[in-house]
C-alpha cells in the first residue's frame, strides 16, 4: 500500500518535472500571443496560479493542497481540476468498462474456440483477425467508422454522449446510461447506448486482439495438463470440461493482461475520444496536455495512476478467490 | 588454454548446442505463410520508403493540382485541400514514419537493454532504482505520457519519437532485467568473474549473446506500435508539422474535409498495412525463436 502512495506522489513528480523543465512556457501557451506580451498580465497569472514562486515550494504547496482533496485549478478552463475531473471520469468509464466487458466476452470465446482448434483453419482466422484488430490505427478506424455510420448511413448518432435534443440524465453514477435507468428514462437510456455504441466498438476491437492472443496461450498451457485429460478421461461432456476446468485454470494468466489492458484501454481513449468528441479524460487530457496546463495534467495523471493501481489490486484479490491455492498475507 | 588441451566433451557439448539463428527461422513454423506475407509486404514499404522521391508521380508538396478532387485518372488517390497529390503523400509518408519508427526501436532496445542489464547485474540500488522508474513510467497510460512529453518539448516529429521513447524504453528494461538476472547465477559468468573479467565485459561479452533472442522478438512485435503511436501523436498535432508529408497528420487533416472521404482513407491504409505486416513478422518471429511457444508438430491435443 505504501509503495502505491509512493507511486502515486511519482506520478505528480514526474509529470511536475516534465511540465516544468522543458522548452515549454505555460504562461504563454495559456495566454495567447498578444497577452502574453503584456509583462503585468503575465506576472498576475503567474501570481494567480502561483507560478511566481520557486519549483520546489510550487510543488510542496500542490502535494499540501492534494491531501485536502484540492487539484488546484485548470489554466485551462480555469475551473478547478477536481470538478472538472469529477465530469470526465464518468464519461470515460462509460466507455472503457462497456468495452473491457465486451472484450472478455469475445475474446474468451475467440481464444479458446482458436486453442481448442489450433493448426486448423479457424485457428488462422482468428490469428489473423486478431493481429489485424491489434493493427487498426484506432484514429482512423473511429474515423472510418463515423463516416459510413453517421455520414452516410445515418444509422449512427452524431458525436458526443446524447443527442441535443435529451437532457443530461439526474446524476448519480455519472454514466448516463446508468442514471438514465435508475430515473427510468428508458428514450435518454436508449440514446446513451446508440452515442456508446461506435467508440466501444473501436475500442473493443484493438482490446479483443490483445485477449485472444493471450487467451489462446493460456488454454493451450491448461489443456497440456493432466488434470483436464483426467477430466476428459472420466467421460465428464467436453462444455463442462471447458467451463469447470480449462477456463478456470487459465483465468489467472487471463486476469492479469484483462489488468493490463484495462490500462491500454485508458491510454486508446485518448484518440478515440477526440475523434467522437466524447467529454472524458482522454479529452481533457489533451486539452491540458496541449496548452502545458500543469494542474490539469497532474490532475490526470493522478486519477489515471490510481486507477491502474486500483485494477491491479482487484486483479491481485481475484487471484485468490479464482485460485484458491492463492492467499494474500 | 590452447586448443590442443580441450577436454574431449568439448565438441560434443558443440554439438548440443541448439540450433543457430537461421536454422531456426528456416525451420520450425517460419514458413507459416503469416510471416511470409508479412515479410514481403514489410520489404515492399522500405523499398517504398527508401525510394519515395523516385516512385512519387508528383512533389508530394506541390500544390499545382485542382483542390479535392476525387481519385481518378488525375491523381490515383485524389488531391487534398491544399491541391496536392495524396498518392504521392503517401508514399513520401512512408520515409517519415517507417524510419523514424525503427528509429524509436531502436533507441528503446538501447536505453531498455543497458539500463535492464545494469539492473539485473548489479542488483541492490541500482536493480531498485531502475525498477521504480520503469514502475512509475508503466502507471501512465502511454498516449498520455507521451502526449504530455510531446505538448511539452514543442511539436515536433523528433520530439515524438524523444516522447514515444520516454514510453517505451521499460518493456525492455522488465524483459532484459529478467534474462540477466537468470544468467549472473550461471556457471560461466562465475567462472568469467572469478578469472577476473570486468563486470562490463562479462555483461557485452557473455551475457549479451543470450539475451539477444527474446529482446529481437520483443523489438520486431513493437515496430508496428511504434508506428501506431508516432502516427497517433501526428494526429493529435504533436508530431509532424504541416507541410511535411506525415500518415497521422493526413488523417488528421481529412477531418476538416469530411466529405472527401479519399483524404483520410488511404493514409490510414498505408498505417494498416504496415502494422499489420510488422506484426505478422513479428508474430511468426516469436513463434520461430520462442522456446516456450514452440509446438510439437503434427501432435499436440486436438480436443
Amino acid at each position: 500500500m505504501l509503495t502505491s502512495l509512493l507511486l502515486l506522489v511519482g506520478v505528480t513528480l514526474v509529470t511536475f518535472i516534465l511540465t516544468n523543465l522543458v522548452p515549454g512556457d505555460p504562461v504563454a501557451a495559456s495566454l495567447g500571443q498578444r497577452a502574453a506580451e503584456d509583462p503585468e498580465i503575465v506576472a498576475r497569472f503567474r501570481r494567480e496560479y502561483g507560478l511566481d514562486k520557486s519549483l520546489v515550494g510550487q510543488y510542496l504547496t500542490y502535494l499540501g493542497n492534494l491531501l485536502h482533496g484540492d487539484l488546484g485549478t485548470s489554466t485551462t478552463t480555469h475551473r478547478a481540476v477536481a470538478a472538472d475531473l469529477g465530469g470526465a471520469v464518468p464519461a470515460t468509464m462509460e466507455i472503457a468498462i462497456s468495452a473491457i466487458v465486451l472484450s472478455v466476452l469475445i475474446g474468451t470465446v475467440f481464444g479458446t474456440f482458436a486453442a481448442h482448434r489450433r493448426g486448423r483453419v479457424s485457428d488462422h482466422v482468428l490469428r489473423v483477425v486478431s493481429l489485424a484488430g491489434l493493427s487498426v490505427p484506432t484514429f482512423w478506424l473511429a474515423l472510418v467508422l463515423y463516416y459510413f455510420a453517421y455520414y452516410k448511413l445515418h444509422i449512427a448518432p452524431g458525436s458526443g454522449r446524447l443527442s441535443v435534443d435529451f437532457n443530461v440524465p439526474p446524476k448519480i453514477t455519472g454514466l448516463y446510461t446508468v442514471d438514465a435507468l435508475l430515473a427510468g428514462q428508458l428514450d435518454t437510456f436508449l440514446d446513451a447506448v446508440a452515442h456508446l455504441f461506435l467508440p466501444v466498438l473501436v475500442l473493443t476491437l484493438y482490446t479483443v486482439g490483445l485477449l485472444t492472443r493471450f487467451i489462446r496461450t493460456a488454454v493451450l498451457e491448461v489443456l497440456d495438463q493432466d488434470y483436464v485429460r483426467a477430466a476428459h478421461a472420466k467421460g465428464l461432456p467436453a462444455r463442462t470440461v471447458v467451463w469447470n476446468y480449462v477456463l478456470r485454470g487459465a483465468s489467472i494468466p487471463v486476469l492479469t493482461v484483462v489488468g493490463l489492458a484495462f490500462g491500454s484501454l485508458l491510454s486508446g481513449t485518448v484518440l478515440v475520444e477526440s475523434v467522437f468528441s466524447w467529454p472524458g479524460i482522454g479529452s481533457y487530457a489533451y486539452e491540458a496536455a496541449s496548452h502545458l496546463d500543469l494542474p490539469g495534467v497532474m490532475g490526470v495523471g493522478l486519477v489515471v495512476g490510481t486507477t491502474y493501481l486500483l485494477v491491479n489490486l482487484l486483479v491481485d484479490l481475484l487471484y485468490g478467490v479464482l485460485d484458491p491455492r492463492v492467499r494474500l498475507s | 588454454m590452447t586448443r590442443a588441451s580441450r577436454p574431449a566433451g568439448a565438441t560434443v557439448t558443440a554439438s548440443l548446442r541448439r540450433p543457430g539463428l537461421v536454422r531456426r527461422l528456416r525451420g520450425g513454423r517460419w514458413s507459416a505463410p503469416l510471416g511470409i506475407v508479412g515479410a514481403v509486404v514489410v520489404v515492399a514499404w522500405l523499398l517504398v520508403a527508401a525510394l519515395s522521391p523516385l516512385l512519387a508521380p508528383r512533389d508530394p508538396l506541390a500544390q499545382d493540382l485542382p483542390r479535392l478532387q476525387a481519385p481518378g485518372s488525375g491523381a490515383l488517390f485524389g488531391t487534398d485541400a491544399l491541391g496536392r497529390d495524396v498518392f504521392s503523400r503517401v508514399l513520401s509518408g512512408a520515409s517519415v514514419t517507417i524510419p523514424l519508427a525503427l528509429l524509436l526501436v531502436v533507441l528503446s532496445v538501447v536505453v531498455g537493454a543497458v539500463l535492464g542489464a545494469m539492473s539485473g547485474f548489479f542488483g541492490r540500488w541500482v536493480d531498485e532504482l531502475v525498477m521504480r522508474i520503469t514502475d512509475l513510467v508503466m502507471a501512465f497510460p502511454t498516449v498520455i505520457l507521451a502526449m504530455v512529453v510531446a505538448a511539452a518539448l514543442g511539436a515536433s516529429l523528433f520530439n515524438a519519437v524523444l516522447a514515444a521513447l520516454v514510453v517505451s524504453w521499460p518493456a525492455y528494461a522488465r524483459l532484459t532485467r529478467g534474462l540477466v538476472l537468470g544468467l549472473r547465477t550461471s556457471n560461466f559468468v562465475i567462472s568469467g568473474q572469478l578469472l577476473g573479467i570486468s563486470s562490463w565485459r562479462l555483461l557485452a561479452r557473455d551475457i549479451a549473446p543470450n539475451v539477444v533472442g527474446p529482446i529481437l522478438v520483443l523489438a520486431s512485435l513493437d515496430i508496428g506500435t511504434a508506428v501506431l503511436l508516432l502516427s497517433g501523436l501526428s494526429f493529435l498535432g504533436l508530431g509532424a508539422k504541416p507541410p511535411t508529408a506525415e500518415w497521422g497528420s493526413m488523417v488528421s487533416d481529412a477531418v476538416a474535409n469530411f466529405d472527401s472521404w479519399w483524404l483520410g482513407l488511404f493514409p490510414g491504409l498505408a498505417i494498416l498495412t504496415v502494422v499489420v505486416a510488422f506484426n505478422f513478422l513479428g508474430d511468426a518471429l516469436r513463434d520461430a525463436l520462442d522456446p516456450r511457444s514452440v509446438t510439437v508438430r503434427g501432435g499436440g491435443p486436438t480436443l
